[in-house]
């Protein structure tokens, strides 16, 4: 009998490789207590949280949790069912209500994951004889978005606008053709530019979905994201977001002004074949939504903390993803896989938890540290950040 | 020369900035096994040649392409 696991066997011998160096395994993380937005115990220890994508800090929120409690008691654990039967309760179609007054599109459908709200829309809108046209440096739930479907797939250069033209251009004028957008792309954290990279599109008479799962909450002067600050709201078609970043649960979205849009809920597979979110989990995630229409103070605190940290890390020594902060994210980038695993165990020892990232879910076979700010870190939390980093740096020798 | 004879030779000067082992090219050449190329590699590569012979590519073609003879048949019949 072919052991089916065999191919797995080079992976399983680096991790042994890097694991009997003594270190500690970076993706076997557990977090015995999270105390608030920003802060959690590990083995133990108190830890300030520097990679959990909760930008806004909404996970805490009295309001956001005492919707939860309510719909709990109210709605029960579970929905036991698909959307599209006997799984959309009343607080689904609140929460796409949110979504829709967030936006202020016509239409808003929730997914139970972001990852889910990708495949089901590329999967979907694109199909035999089609085109997607995507950006090299997409996230996973894009790619697999892409196989799930059977359009023909192109890919582009990370951010090229020249790329991107040189490809529509190459494309019959008659097919049908979606491209594909993030604002913010996770790893390096940099934006893309959408003002050019959309008018491109409509001139080759393409469709847009843009995801906006790092976006939404900061950018923009209602907080929708990147294409908001970029003044292309019109010339999207489709924006995809995930509720398990600014708003502070779980779950996905896709809102739109198509006039058709409604039909997906029928034929759209990833939305119709699994469980819809449980009651709580919709409570909150609108209330969450709700409250960031209004969260100027927070967006601008976030965006002090960025720049602060990527400003900070800069004067250490760091060699950063970006030239200025662009996002909430902060990539630390840094020699090879051993550095980063020390670099980034000396942090966790420190009291600071950032994400390590390694090929393949890295641009151009790069190793870095990811931290993603919250608008809860105070400033006194954003100068203990950079004391550790400081202190971590020397003792691996990242920095001098 | 023929059509596919002038095709190869520009396949295979494409490849050259990426064939870091100076491996002699033939028909069955293949990318991920005589190249050792990755998928990035893969990715720099194929932007390079859609961009020389002014084609797509499209990644379900991409799967189906192991050598460079297959590759250099795919790019006769793009062009046609």
């Amino acid at each position: 009998m072919t052991d089916l696991f065999s191919k797995f066997d080079a992976l399983i011998a680096e991790r042994k490789a890097l694991l009997d160096t003594g270190v500690r395994d970076p993706f076997a993380i557990v977090m015995d207590k999270v105390t608030s937005p920003t802060e959690a115990v590990i083995q133990g220890r108190r830890t300030i949280l520097l990679g959990t994508y909760n930008y806004m800090g909404m996970t805490f929120d009295p309001d956001v949790i005492a919707a939860g409690k309510k719909a709990l008691d109210e709605y029960g654990s579970g929905t036991t069912g698909s959307r599209v039967l006997n799984g959309t309760y009343q607080g689904h179609k609140e929460c796409e209500e949110a979504l829709k007054e967030f936006y202020g599109t016509d239409h808003a459908m929730v997914f139970s994951t972001g990852y889910q709200a990708n495949l089901g829309m590329i999967s979907t809108i694109a199909g035999k004889g089609d085109y997607i046209i995507l950006d090299a440096d997409s996230h996973a739930s894009i790619y697999d978005g892409c196989w799930l479907g059977n359009a023909e797939i192109v890919r582009f250069r990370h951010n090229s606008v020249e790329d991107l033209e040189k490809r529509l251009a190459r494309l019959p004028a008659d097919a049908g053709k979606l491209v594909v957008l993030e604002g913010v792309y996770s790893m390096l954290g940099d934006i893309a530019p959408l003002k050019e990279m959309v008018a491109v599109a409509k001139k080759y008479g393409a469709m847009v979905l843009v995801d906006e799962a790092h976006g939404m909450g900061f950018f923009g002067e209602n907080g929708r994201g990147v294409f908001e600050e970029a003044g292309v709201a019109d010339d999207v078609d489709f924006v995809v977001g995930t509720f398990s970043k600014s708003v502070g649960t779980v779950g996905g979205f896709c809102v739109s002004n198509h006039p058709k849009f409604d039909v997906l809920r029928l034929v759209c597979r990833p939305y119709v074949f699994t469980a819809s979110l449980p009651p709580s989990v919709v409570a909150t995630a609108a209330t969450s939504i709700r409250k960031l229409m209004h969260a100027a103070d927070k967006r601008a605190h976030l965006w002090k903390n960025s720049k602060r940290l990527h400003q900070g890390l800069r004067d250490l020594g760091f060699t950063l993803g970006t030239e200025n902060a662009q996002s909430a994210i902060i990539a630390v980038m840094l020699p090879d896989m051993e550095t980063t695993v020390r670099m980034w165990q000396a942090l966790l020892e420190l009291g600071l938890y950032v994400n390590m990232a390694r090929p393949p879910a890295t641009p151009a076979g790069t190793f870095l540290l990811r931290c993603s700010l919250c608008a809860e870190h105070s400033d006194d939390q954003v100068g203990e950040i950079l004391g550790m980093f400081e202190q971590a740096g020397k003792a691996v020798g990242c920095i001098a | 020369m023929s059509e596919r004879d002038e095709i190869f030779t520009k396949v295979a000067e494409q490849v050259e900035p990426f064939n870091k082992k100076g491996i002699t090219l033939t028909d069955s050449t293949t990318f991920a096994g005589d190249l050792e190329w990755d998928s990035l590699t893969v990715m720099d590569f194929v932007a390079a040649i859609e961009d020389e012979f002014d084609i797509l590519i499209t990644m379900n073609m991409q799967a189906e392409i192991e050598t460079v003879g297959q590759l250099v048949d795919a790019v006769a019949k793009l062009k046609a």
